[in-house]
């Protein structure tokens, strides 16, 4: 297995402020170290407001450090979305006035393909999502798991070498996240793409992921990274293992202090 | 949806029918109105025997340009307004108030800059229409969600491209409420300035008609734009239905 670095970020800090005065400047995120090795299932777990969804978007493009480098294999990113990343957010991000179908094509719109190419891409989704009986569903008919399956599929089309989960699964019942949970496994299993999964579930990350970043209250930093030693064929059954409950077990123990902290309640609970 | 429509039409109908009786009994004055039946009849003439054809396109083709243009400028000085959040803090006041002014009260000055041609009633009719345009594509713009426009930063997409294909299509609904409303004050616009000063269209020889006692002409023309207005009214709301009823909004 390879260890070279797809993404780093190298002494990435992130402010932000409403009025550009030092008074008004928020400090988000920083300063963060962190490399995502090729083809692994990296999570993000953090109190609520220590800025992972900012740690997301610095990676996917969608904002600029204000200090140090994030690299997409090798590259800086800087602000511009690279090619070969795709991401999916919690929200729903199916467009309402395109089919299922009209959905996971438009991702492919760029792209130099040829109409059957096109065309193979797009039944090779809908059948890794399930979502052939729906292909001209509109997403209102859809339940939110299966819209959620939607843009999934979207990002997958494109065939990503990075795949960016910014909490995908927040809106879901408990069962659905474990079954899509198991779905996203399988996809990662046979896409061969690096998975970063920003997550507030210690279970989901403890269930899915390689190794799991714990983040501060804010600033968020790094404060713990676990290996979670799982073999690359798990599924949702792990968490009736006794190491998923001592992964689990780990990962609360160095959030908790942060938790609190963040609630404001510092100290409060030993 | 067919009890509301049942009740519409029913009140429709008792009005028309009371119309009716009015005028048959002579409670309301032939020279002051035809009872429904005879406007009806009489549209049915003046249709068939194309003595106002003429008049009928002028004033249709004029309305049809300016809702064109309060369409197109609509939109895009929407999109424009959006993006700029001083200008639109500047221009959303002056929204508010602005069928409070009487934009027909400009048409001499409109006659001086644009001449005495058609082009000063379709102005008139556009600017009428425009605004309704604007508030309401504004409207839809404020409610396309973040993660869409998220969506299409990471596809890469440019500003022009995220228009036409994201946030417009999502605000079409909204869109779809402003071009309603420009068709009615489009065709207002353009059958007032008619009114006012011109030498043809519907509402010059409503005009005509009115001041030379002339119900069997009056009426029609009265009759023709109502169903003109509302065949289009409704074809743009069953439209903007099914495109709610595909979101799941309704």
């Amino acid at each position: 297995m390879t260890q070279i670095a797809q993404v780093s970020l190298r002494q990435v800090d992130k402010e932000f402020s409403r009025s550009g005065k030092p008074a008004d400047t928020v400090h988000a995120l920083g300063p963060i170290d962190l490399e995502l090795r090729h083809g692994e299932f990296f999570a993000v777990v953090g109190p609520s407001g220590c800025g992972k969804s900012t740690l997301l978007e610095l990676v996917a493009g969608l904002s600029t450090a204000t200090r140090g480098e994030v690299a997409f294999e090798g590259k800086p990113i800087e602000g511009r979305i690279p090619d070969g990343v795709g991401v999916v957010f919690q929200e729903d991000a199916s467009f309402p006035w395109l089919t299922v179908t009209e959905n996971i094509a438009f991702g492919l719109r760029r792209m130099k393909l040829s109409p059957q190419e096109k065309a193979a891409r797009i039944e090779k989704a809908l059948a890794m999502m399930g979502l052939i009986p729906f292909a001209s569903s509109y997403p209102a008919q859809l339940s939110g798991g299966m819209r959620q399956r939607v843009c999934i599929a979207r990002t997958l089309v494109t065939e990503p070498r990075l795949i960016l989960l910014d909490e995908p699964f927040g809106a879901l019942d408990q069962q659905t996240r474990l079954l899509m949970g198991d779905e996203v496994l399988n996809l990662w299993r046979k896409t061969g793409a690096t998975v970063f999964l920003i997550t507030h579930a210690l279970d989901e990350a403890a269930m899915l992921a390689d190794r799991i970043g714990v983040m501060s209250a804010r600033p968020g930093r790094l404060i713990d990274i676990v290996e979670t030693g799982w073999s690359k064929d798990r599924d949702s059954r792990i968490v009736q293992e006794e190491r998923f409950g001592a992964i689990t077990a780990r990962l609360w123990r160095s959030l908790r202090e942060e938790s609190m902290k963040s609630l404001g309640k510092a100290g409060a609970a030993k | 949806m067919r009890g509301p429509l049942l009740w519409r039409l029913l009140v429709l109908a008792g009005f028309v029918g009371l119309l009716e009786v009015l005028c048959l009994t002579g409670v309301i004055k032939p020279l002051t109105m035809q009872a429904p039946h005879r406007i009806v009849t009489d549209l049915v003439a003046m249709l068939v025997s194309g003595a106002l054809n003429r008049a009928i396109a002028k004033t249709l083709g004029n309305a049809f340009i300016a809702f064109v243009i309060a369409v197109v400028l609509g939109v895009t000085s929407a999109l424009v307004i959006h993006r700029l959040r001083r200008v639109r803090d500047t221009l959303e006041p002056l929204f508010a108030t602005y069928y409070a002014i009487p934009v027909f009260a400009f048409y001499p000055l409109l006659i001086i800059l644009l001449g005495l041609g058609d082009a000063p009633q379709i102005f008139i009719g556009a600017m009428l229409g425009i605004v309704a345009v604007i508030v309401n594509t504004l409207n839809g713009l404020d409610r396309v969600p973040n993660v869409l426009l998220k969506t299409a930063r990471v596809n890469q997409m440019g500003a022009v491209e995220t228009a036409l294909r994201v946030t417009l299509p999502c605000a079409s609904p909204y869109i779809l409420t402003g071009a309603k409303l420009a068709v009615a004050y489009s065709l207002i616009g353009i059958i007032g300035a008619e009114f006012i000063m011109s030498s043809g269209g519907m509402g010059y020889e409503i005009s005509f008609a009115y001041n030379n006692f002339d119900n069997a002409t009056m009426y029609p023309l009265i009759l023709l734009i109502l169903v003109v207005s509302i065949t289009i009214n409704m074809g743009i709301a069953r439209w903007e239905k099914a495109l709610m009823a595909r979101r799941g909004l309704r």
